[in-house]
């Protein structure tokens, strides 16, 4: 059991850590705090895609030599090399996280200056009148 | 059975759909070319669909496929001889509600006459496409377009009652209209098919408790515009639309599109065949006769001259349904006759009491006594009607009683010819009363000299008097409803 | 050859001229308009010549930079995406046409090259989201969409902003959902590529991770598309957003929300998997039904327009899940046609509540009487786009809810049946509501019959910018409906996988 948990420690991180995002999202009233909570669930999936490319002991995926004379004879072993494709997605998905943060907090901006809050609560009751 | 390929169905339809944008777009500033449109339009559209009366006549059939949908389903136009009946019929009366709306439109100054005379087209666009649908997706098509259009005119004076009045009609209406949608789609999943067919087409696909059901919602879907009871409310409220309405949804066209649907369902979707196998037949005919028996009971209390119709109109619904489920050649014959006999007495008994309301704001029948010395070719006319409806020669209700009283009997069937009789009877009974009262009391609210509506209301009143009569002496005259019947007949129950 | 480069242009070319607009705009804001026009035609002709090539010649497939699949990004246009992509581009085109002056009204004129940026940006999500055959780039271009729908939507009215916030809330969890869906199938396979993925996947089908990415797929899209229960974000979004933006996004977002789960059930994972290896089938199937009712019920309640509208867009997706959940070729035909047809339909009756926000300020039902005097056209389109809905012969949304329940009925899915009859009942009820108050004038039974007091009968005073497209757009509708055939003949039916 124990060792299940150790072996797939990233799947754990990953869950425990989108567990926790999703959880402030739902119960924090502070909007600043639900953002908080959004940006953890969505750093819990890059995580997750970066940890499933790494493997231990692996090095950078650059074959040496390989434009030089004699390349083609290198055998690549897939082992050796670090899975660079979920890295490279990832780049691009930390792309969108950042601009997803720069619009709701620019939203923020606009919610605080319009209520003078950011407590949801507070908020709705403002809406309401 | 020979088919000719021509777009004069299509024709037929578009000159009334043309003549209601054309009413539309001319609106209300000139009244008179916005008439000319509407008496335009009608005049056109009878004369394309008398234009192929010669070939259904010979046995053709009249055939335009506007566009295919789907494997099997087309928008297609077929006019037989039973379609042939009805177009004629709507199409016919058109130009006579035409000319008589004029003058009741005038006469009592009405508001938002531009919409009434648009809905007006629209709705004719819808029952004569129901006429000439070759299958039942078309049909299905006009038939909603029909529905939607005389929402309009029932609600046309616009009071708290008068919406009512057109929530209950939508709310009828539209729910039957969702049993046909179920129905249709259980057709093509059982047939493959949704094309109608003389004697049905439904034999052999699927099981006894499938098929009837299927004929329970079929019956219960169309039965609705049909008015059988106990789904019939909505056509006694609607009762507060104005007369020409009336007379054009109990005469012309929405409870005859009604009738023609559930007899396009009973003889040319399942025909005599499957009916008999399933039994379902006296199933049906037991239903209807209780509406028959029981409208005309309720008839006998309503002191509304329009709530007595309405009730008599369900009544002559009940019958014609009867008629066809009795599923004998003379049964269907009658039936097929009373559709446009009835038509042509039942709207001459409204026009009549719209041309009383119109001169005397009078609308219930205590009221009416002595009006027989005001108006008395209005009454002449009613009389005309109420006696072809009870059934008296010479006028042509009486054809369609006999031959649906010979159907009882071919049928074998004691108990519905005594049905057609009490009901006959119960005609009378709330008929002559007013008759009497018209002619030989004195009268309390109305003057006694003669003071007639205007021309214009009372001239297409005398018209379909004199048509009950003239049918009732030459059946087959004119446009030959007597042979289209005997046509339909036959080639429904096989030669 | 420029016809090659077809399924590149119709995203790019958004994609630059909306950078263009803002540029564009800093100098002069009267010429951000005319670009976006031209943009958005030049989108809808590359969008024909795409669906022409594919009537001819089969499938397009068009790998960028010239990089081979699985490795390279590939953009897949068949049937099915290619009559997606001619809708979205229709009725993008109308809707920006019927935004020049709308937006007068509602956006402040230093915020004019914003808007249209944002509107092209949204654009380019559609089309790429439609025309992609990549997994990743899907989630990519989900999220340009998403952005600018957050963004664009924040420039409502009062509250909007917050209705903004919580979407994009709710939407970033969508897209992560959807993200780990793609890890999943990534770490399964190795592939991203669409059509990879359909040869690779059978062979994983009894796998429980697999079935985890699936579900995750569903959470994701699902929340994108608005399917109750996750719809929540999208009443307040759609409300409260500028009338222009209800009209641009509400038909066509949701609907390309639809395309994906179509795409995801029936191309990435063989049909077979939700069909018979778990009941995913039996499952959208209680969604759909469940959702419509509510949704029609919750309609019923508003006074709204363009509230009760979001929530029979809600129904409208049970629709289509209906007609994936029947699982037969009928069925899907009825959902892939509905999705078309909806976005006409939608269109249509949100640029009417617009354009009677435009005339009248109001969005409020009761307010509407008298309506008919002084706004016949739009109130004509209205009744067009209504009637279309409530599914009548020979509007569109009639052909689509035959198919779906013959569908239904193929598939002995009774329940499903009785949903789809009665909430068209329920649609008839909230239609006529809205005709009733703006056509109906209540008078007293014997009052005079003469019109006094009334306003008089006028042309609608809304500019015919934006009585043209509105006008189109019904006449869309009709065609639409009269056409079905012919677009089933010759389009629907080969977008329909095979195996069913």
């Amino acid at each position: 059991m124990l060792e299940v948990i150790v072996s797939k420690y990233n799947y754990w991180i990953f869950a425990i850590l989108l567990i926790v995002g999703l959880y402030s999202m739902m119960a924090k009233n502070n909007l600043m705090k639900k953002l908080i909570g959004m940006n953890i669930f969505q750093w819990a999936v890059i995580l997750f895609f970066i940890s499933i490319g790494a493997k231990k002991g692996a090095t950078v995926p650059i074959i040496a030599g390989a434009h030089g004379d004699g390349g083609h004879e290198i055998v690549v072993h897939a082992t050796e090399y670090v899975n660079p494709l979920p890295h490279a997605l990832m780049l691009t998905a930390i792309v969108v996280c950042i601009a997803t943060i720069g619009i709701a907090l620019a939203l923020l901006v606009a919610i605080h200056r319009r209520y003078n809050t950011i407590e949801e609560d507070e908020i709705i009751e403002e809406l309401k009148r | 059975m020979e088919t000719v390929h021509s777009t004069t169905p299509l024709l037929a339809l578009l000159a009334s759909l043309i003549g209601a944008f054309l009413i539309l777009f001319t609106g209300g500033k000139r009244p008179n070319l916005r008439e000319l449109w509407t008496i335009l339009a009608a005049v056109t559209k009878f004369a394309f669909i008398c234009s192929m009366l010669p070939y259904v006549l010979q046995g053709k059939i009249v055939e335009y496929t506007i566009i295919e949908i789907y494997k099997g389903i087309a928008l297609q136009l077929r006019v037989d001889t039973f379609g042939m009946i009805f177009a004629l019929l709507a199409s016919c009366l058109w130009i006579v509600v035409s000319v008589y709306s004029v003058g009741y439109m005038r006469g009592l100054s009405e508001h938002a006459q531009t919409r009434y005379f648009f809905c007006f087209a629209l709705a004719l666009f819808g029952a004569t496409g129901v006429a000439l649908s070759g299958n039942l997706f078309t049909l299905y098509m006009f038939y909603e377009i029909l529905t939607i259009a005389t929402f309009p005119l029932v609600v046309h004076k616009e009071t708290p009652e008068a919406i009512k009045a057109g929530r209950k009609y939508l709310a009828y209406l539209l729910t039957g209209a969702t049993f046909v949608l179920f129905s249709m789609g259980l057709t093509y999943y059982l047939t493959g098919t949704l094309d109608f067919a003389p004697g049905g087409f439904v034999a052999g696909h699927g099981s006894k408790e499938l098929l009837s059901l299927l004929f329970v919602a079929f019956i219960i879907g169309f039965g609705s515009k049909a008015a059988i009871m106990p789904i019939h409310e909505w056509l006694p409220s609607a009762m507060i639309a104005p007369t020409p309405v009336s007379a054009l949804l109990h005469a012309v066209a929405v409870v005859k599109a009604g009738v023609f649907c559930c007899l396009r369902v009973i003889l040319y979707i399942f025909g005599p065949e499957v009916l008999s196998d399933l039994g379902l037949w006296i199933t049906l005919a037991y239903f209807v006769s209780f509406s028959v028996i029981v409208a005309n009971i309720i008839a006998l209390t309503q002191d509304d001259l329009k709530r007595r119709l309405a009730f008599s109109t369900i009544n002559n619904l009940s019958i014609i349904i009867l008629g066809a489920a009795l599923l004998s050649s003379q049964g269907i014959r009658g039936a097929m006759l009373l559709i446009p006999f009835h038509g042509f007495m039942k709207i001459t008994l409204f026009m009549c009491a719209g041309a009383i309301y119109v001169k005397t704001h009078l609308e219930n029948i205590s009221e009416m006594e002595g009006i027989g010395r005001q108006m008395p070719i209005t009454m002449a006319a009613f009389t005309i009607g109420a006696a072809g409806l009870t059934g008296i020669p010479p006028v042509c209700g009486f054809i369609s009683k006999w031959y649906l009283c010979l159907g009882a009997l071919e049928a074998k069937e004691i108990i519905f010819l005594m049905v057609l009789l009490v009901s006959a009877l119960l005609d009378g009974a709330y008929f002559f009363p007013i008759i009497y009262g018209a002619f030989f009391k004195r009268p309390k609210f109305v003057k006694s000299k003669f003071d007639e509506a205007p021309v214009l209301v009372v001239a297409p009143i005398v018209i379909t008097a004199i048509g009950s009569l003239l049918f009732g002496l030459f059946p087959d005259a004119f446009i030959h409803f007597f042979k289209l019947a005997s046509l339909s007949a036959k080639n429904i129950l096989g030669g | 050859m420029i016809l090659e480069q077809l399924p590149a242009l119709i995203v790019v070319t958004p994609l630059i001229l909306s950078l263009v607009v803002n540029v564009v705009g800093l100098w002069d804001k009267r010429l951000c308009f005319p670009i976006v026009a031209v943009t958005l035609f030049a989108c809808l002709i590359w969008a024909i010549g795409i669906l022409w090539r594919v009537i001819d010649h089969g499938t397009i497939h068009y790998c960028f930079g010239n990089w081979q699949p699985p490795w390279g990004i590939e953009y897949v246009i068949d049937h099915l995406n290619a009559l997606v992509l001619v809708s979205v581009a229709v009725v993008s085109l109308l809707v920006a046409i019927y935004a020049k002056r709308a937006v007068d009204q509602e956006i402040p004129e230093s915020k004019l090259p914003q808007f249209y940026t944002l509107f092209l940006l949204q654009v380019t999500g559609l089309f790429g989201i439609t025309a992609t055959g990549d997994m990743f780039n899907l989630y990519v271009l989900l999220e340009i969409a998403s952005f600018s729908a957050y963004a664009i939507i924040a420039m409502g009215e009062r509250g909007a902003d917050f209705a903004a916030f919580r979407y994009l809330i709710f939407g970033t969890i969508g897209a992560c959902a959807y993200l780990l869906g793609v890890g999943y199938l990534y770490i399964l396979t190795g592939s991203l590529n669409m059509a990879d993925l359909t040869q690779l996947l059978p062979k994983l089908f009894y796998s429980k991770a697999l079935l985890v990415g699936f579900s995750f797929f569903l959470v994701g899209v699902g929340i994108k598309m608005g399917i109750f229960p996750l719809h929540t974000w999208l009443p307040d979004a759609y409300t409260l957003a500028p009338s222009t933006v209800s009209a641009l996004l509400a038909p066509l977002y949701t609907k390309v929300g639809a395309y994906v789960i179509i795409r995801i059930i029936f191309t990435v994972f063989d049909p077979s998997f939700s069909i018979k290896l778990y009941p995913v089938m039996d499952i959208l199937g209680w969604i759909a039904a469940i959702g419509i009712m509510f949704a029609c019920i919750m309609a019923l309640a508003q006074s709204d327009l363009k509230r009760m509208l979001c929530y029979v867009i809600v129904a409208e997706m049970g629709y289509i899940l209906i007609g994936i959940a029947s699982a037969n070729r009928l069925g899907l035909t009825g959902a892939i046609l509905h999705i078309v047809n909806d976005m006409f339909m939608m269109a249509c009756l949100f640029t009417v509540a617009g354009a009677i926000f435009y005339q009248t300020g109001t969005r409020n039902i009761y307010q509407f009487r008298y309506l008919h005097r002084t706004m016949p056209v739009t109130l004509a389109v209205f009744v067009v786009g209504a009637l279309s809905v409530v599914g009548v012969p020979p509007m569109c949304g009639f052909f689509s809810k035959w198919y779906l329940i013959l569908g239904t009925i193929q598939a002995e899915k009774w329940v499903l049946l009785a949903v789809l009859l009665i909430s068209s009942l329920i649609y008839a009820i909230l239609f006529f509501r809205v005709i009733e108050n703006a056509y109906l004038e209540p008078r007293e039974a014997h009052a005079s019959a003469h019109d006094s007091g009334h306003p008089a009968v006028t042309l609608d005073k809304v500019p015919w910018s934006m009585l043209v497209p509105m006008l189109l757009i019904a006449a869309g509708i009709i065609l639409l409906g009269i056409f079905s055939g012919k677009i089933i003949m010759h389009i629907i039916q080969f977008a329909v996988p095979e195996s069913l």
